[in-house]
């Protein structure tokens, strides 16, 4: 890159950050754009991805979200288990990050529950929803199968899951079971830079080749065995 | 932060920048007028933004919808019909609102359609052919007031600069192998060839050849090859790497703002991009007549004015509706007596289709583009004869080979199957490579009963309130979405598939969280009727002749196809109508 535009491009962007406002004509807080900037071919200071490393979860909520996740996706002869895999750890970064926080979401009030077409309507973030939604899961097992969901057997983990999926636990149950069942496959099926999909293991179970950009040499062999193996952003740091 | 403050008056305020707005502001900047550009979102760029090192991330950008504008920053209120409370959309959903300059022409597919010249028409033409007692009752069936011939060059210089990919079907008046002998006559070829087939593309292909249909490769603005557009800007050709819709392209091959327009626009002293400032309306001189800027916020909360001869609304579909009524621009559609124009000629895009399951087949997926696809036209439009079948228009049928992702993907198992456990797991490992889908985009008209309006409760983060939006779909989308849906399944069986699940978005209630279509249409519509249009056919307010608007919102109807070449074409036709008449007239470009 050429370092004179280099240098008047951090200058625009600096001097913009740090005008008093109003004191110049253009609108201070406002990212103002000429020929100069859109020379910077620098990474923009948010475009690299939002990595967490923090924890939200308690020892023993990731003890239950773990063993919720491995009888969503079990381990099994071709790819690790959820746990194995990282998924536990996936979801706890994404529950300290930006997202457990429900960042994006729309959270002003009244809050009413509505038709289901109208979509979910709680007021609550995925931080609230995890812990209380464990909470609730692990009374509701230990009152029913006389122990905590770890220690019950499978089939009884598997018939208890399914009929939160049901609805037999409640709406919330239902959607709190929804949203577990979301986070696993994404932490199963996300790049690993998130900390899920250990050795790429979801991709190579359904023979998805990651983080490729160029399958023009690919696409002239229609129906071919490819043979690819996945990439991750993580190998192009 | 105390008061207003005011910048120096231009000649023309444009407010979202993305496709319409970049367009629009190439050509004025063009002839010589001074232009400053309004995006709420940030700048965003190819290298410095999306590059191949960060763009093949499904779960921040697919998932998590990085590049798209939250909720918590608008939203909208949604209900099925008038007597339901309208709540808040709260989550990612159908409305995919642009974020950054570009706006969701930075994030979206590539499909860059033509309308059939039946959509611009559909008042008169049904009419002409079937008689009213074909349509079901409360449908607004009008015609845009600007036909398809009128609008040709404009298509034509929008592909030029996007560089589309495709094969033409019907050359100045003859209809040509393999393009789509439906489509309207076009001036000249496509910019660059059409793109490469998938296997699944193939069978599908093969299977409607042979059905007698007549199969062509989707116009792509994921661009085949190397093109240099007619504003001087190179483009490369696309890779295939499946990760178009909801990302930005990281090699310059996907039609964009950012890839096609800005580059050449940027450079010119006449033209300031304020990004990170929102526009909270236009404000009107005392006569109520004209314009006089508008008023926005920056990202430190200060207020501004910034004066301008001409306004000119360029931002999403939903936010031209709601700037005009916050603006007080237009007369608002009245439900009860069925008077009113803005918030009147809601549409959105009926879908059906057939998810496939084959037995012993290997698609990679993964090898995609947001536009690749073969489609038929048999049944889109009025291309088939609809006497007795009870409704008007129709769908494109179509295979797409988009993406791979398989976060995205994780339901794409037979059903029946459980949706987690040892089965799941071994099913989606299967169907992954063996599934595929026949998906029908069929069209959109408006109805009495659906229209947008300022919600009485929920607000933005300004204080300023959400639009409502009440839609559902009528007898007319059932119909034809369940017409085509039985073609789909037809052509499924026909490929081999051994097993057929048909899907049928409209026939329960809609939902703004059903994904399958995120083109919402209408609202401002064009038209030759201020009684029934909010806009005439350059985009000017019948009420206030120095505000323009363009967008999705012009449509008075959708047609069976994605919506952004006619958006482009509709910019690029209004800023002709701004340079070539406006400028000497300023009054109304149509009289009322």
């Amino acid at each position: 890159m050429n370092r004179k535009n280099e240098k008047s491009a951090l200058g625009r962007r600096k001097f913009l950050a740090l005008a008093p406002t109003g004191a110049v004509a253009a609108a201070a807080g406002a990212a103002l754009l000429d020929s100069e900037t859109r020379h910077d071919t620098r990474l923009s200071q948010d475009a690299l991805p939002p990595l967490v490393a923090d924890s939200y979860l308690t020892d023993a909520e990731k003890a239950l979200v773990s063993a919720v996740f491995d009888r969503l996706i079990p381990a099994d002869d071709a790819a690790l288990g959820a746990s194995d895999a990282g998924c536990v750890a996936f979801l706890d970064r994404q529950l300290a990050g930006p997202w457990g926080l429900a960042a994006t979401r729309y959270r002003a009030g009244p809050f009413k529950p509505g038709t289901p077409e109208q979509g979910d309507q709680s007021p609550f973030t995925p931080r609230e929803r995890y812990r209380s939604g464990l909470k609730a899961l692990e009374t509701r097992c230990t009152k029913s199968e006389g122990k905590g969901f770890a220690q019950i057997a499978p089939e009884r983990q598997d018939a208890f899951l399914q009929d939160m999926e049901a609805g037999r636990h409640g709406p919330d149950g239902k959607a709190f079971f929804e949203m577990m069942l979301q986070n696993v496959r994404e932490g199963y099926f996300a790049d690993p830079l998130y900390g899920g999909n250990k050795g790429m293991t979801g991709w190579k179970l359904v023979g998805f080749p990651g983080a490729r950009y160029d399958y023009r040499a690919e696409i002239d062999r229609p129906g071919a065995d490819l043979g690819l193996a996945p990439i991750s952003l993580m190998d192009r740091g | 932060m105390s008061g207003t403050k005011t910048r120096e008056k231009a000649d023309v305020v444009i407010v979202g920048l993305g496709w319409s707005g970049s367009l629009i502001a190439e050509e004025l900047t063009r002839a010589g007028l001074n232009v400053v550009a309004l995006e709420r979102g940030k700048w965003r760029d190819t290298a410095t933004d999306f590059p191949p090192a960060i763009d093949m991330d499904e779960l921040r950008w697919a998932t998590r919808r990085g590049m798209m504008q939250p909720q918590a920053v608008e939203t909208v209120t949604f209900r099925n019909n008038s007597e339901q409370e309208a709540l808040p959309v709260r989550e990612w959903n159908c409305f995919q609102f642009g974020w950054n300059v570009g706006g969701a022409g930075t994030h979206w597919a590539g499909m860059t359609w033509r309308f059939n010249p039946w959509d611009f028409e559909v008042g008169s033409k049904v009419r002409q052919r079937y008689g009213q007692a074909e349509t079901t009752p409360g449908l607004q069936l009008q015609d845009w007031g600007i036909t398809y011939d009128e609008l040709e060059p404009y298509y034509d210089r929008f592909e030029k600069i996007a560089g589309t990919s495709g094969t033409a079907g019907h050359l100045n008046g003859s209809i040509k192998p393999h393009g789509n002998p439906f489509e309207g006559s076009r001036s000249s070829e496509y910019p660059t060839p059409a793109l490469k087939d998938t296997r699944w593309m193939g069978m599908f292909r093969e299977t409607t050849t042979a059905m007698g249909y007549h199969p062509f490769t989707i116009p792509a603005g994921n661009i085949s090859s190397e093109w240099t557009n007619p504003l001087g800007v190179r483009m490369g050709p696309c890779t295939y790497c499946g990760y178009c819709e909801m990302f930005g392209c990281g090699n310059w091959s996907k039609s964009s703002p950012q890839a096609c327009v800005l580059p050449a626009l940027t450079g010119r002293d006449n033209f300031t991009i304020l990004a990170e400032a929102e526009v909270l309306h236009a404000t009107l001189a005392e006569d109520g007549k004209t314009a006089k800027g508008v008023v926005f916020i920056d990202a430190n909360g200060q207020r501004w004015e910034q004066p301008a001869d001409i306004v000119i609304f360029t931002a999403y579909q939903i936010d031209n509706i709601r700037l005009l009524l916050l603006s007080k621009i237009g007369k608002p559609y009245d439900h009860k007596t069925g008077t009113g124009v803005v918030g009147r000629g809601y549409a959105y895009q009926t879908i059906s289709g057939a998810n496939l399951f084959f037995d012993d087949e290997r698609f990679n997926p993964f090898i995609g583009a947001g536009a690749l696809g073969v489609q038929i036209d048999d049944y889109n439009a009025d291309n088939f004869d609809h006497a007795g079948l009870g409704f008007v228009g129709g769908a494109g049928i179509m295979a797409f080979s988009t993406n791979g992702r398989p976060i995205g993907m994780a339901d794409s198992v037979p059903q029946g199957t459980p949706r987690w456990g040892a089965k799941w797991k071994q099913a989606y490992a299967k169907s992954y490579q063996t599934s595929a889908t026949i998906f029908n985009q069929g069209t959109s008209f408006a109805h009495r009963d659906v229209f947008a309006d300022l919600d009485p409760t929920y607000t933005d983060r300004h204080g300023q309130p959400l639009l409502r939006v009440t839609f559902d779909y009528n007898e007319n989308d059932r119909r034809m979405a369940k017409y085509t849906m039985d073609k789909a399944v037809e052509i499924g069986k026909k490929a081999g598939a051994s097993r057929i699940e048909p899907f049928n978005s409209a026939e329960g209630a809609n939902t703004p969280y059903d994904q399958r279509s995120t083109h919402t249409t209408g609202g401002a519509v064009i038209g030759a009727d201020p009684a029934t249009s909010a806009l005439n056919r350059y985009g000017q307010t019948w009420d206030v002749h120095n505000v323009f608007v363009v967008g999705a919102s012009s449509f008075p109807n959708n047609g069976g196809y994605n919506p952004t070449a006619t958006v482009g074409a509709l910019a690029l036709y209004c800023a002709r109508g701004i340079i070539e008449k406006y400028l000497d007239t300023r009054g109304p470009l149509v009289e009322a």
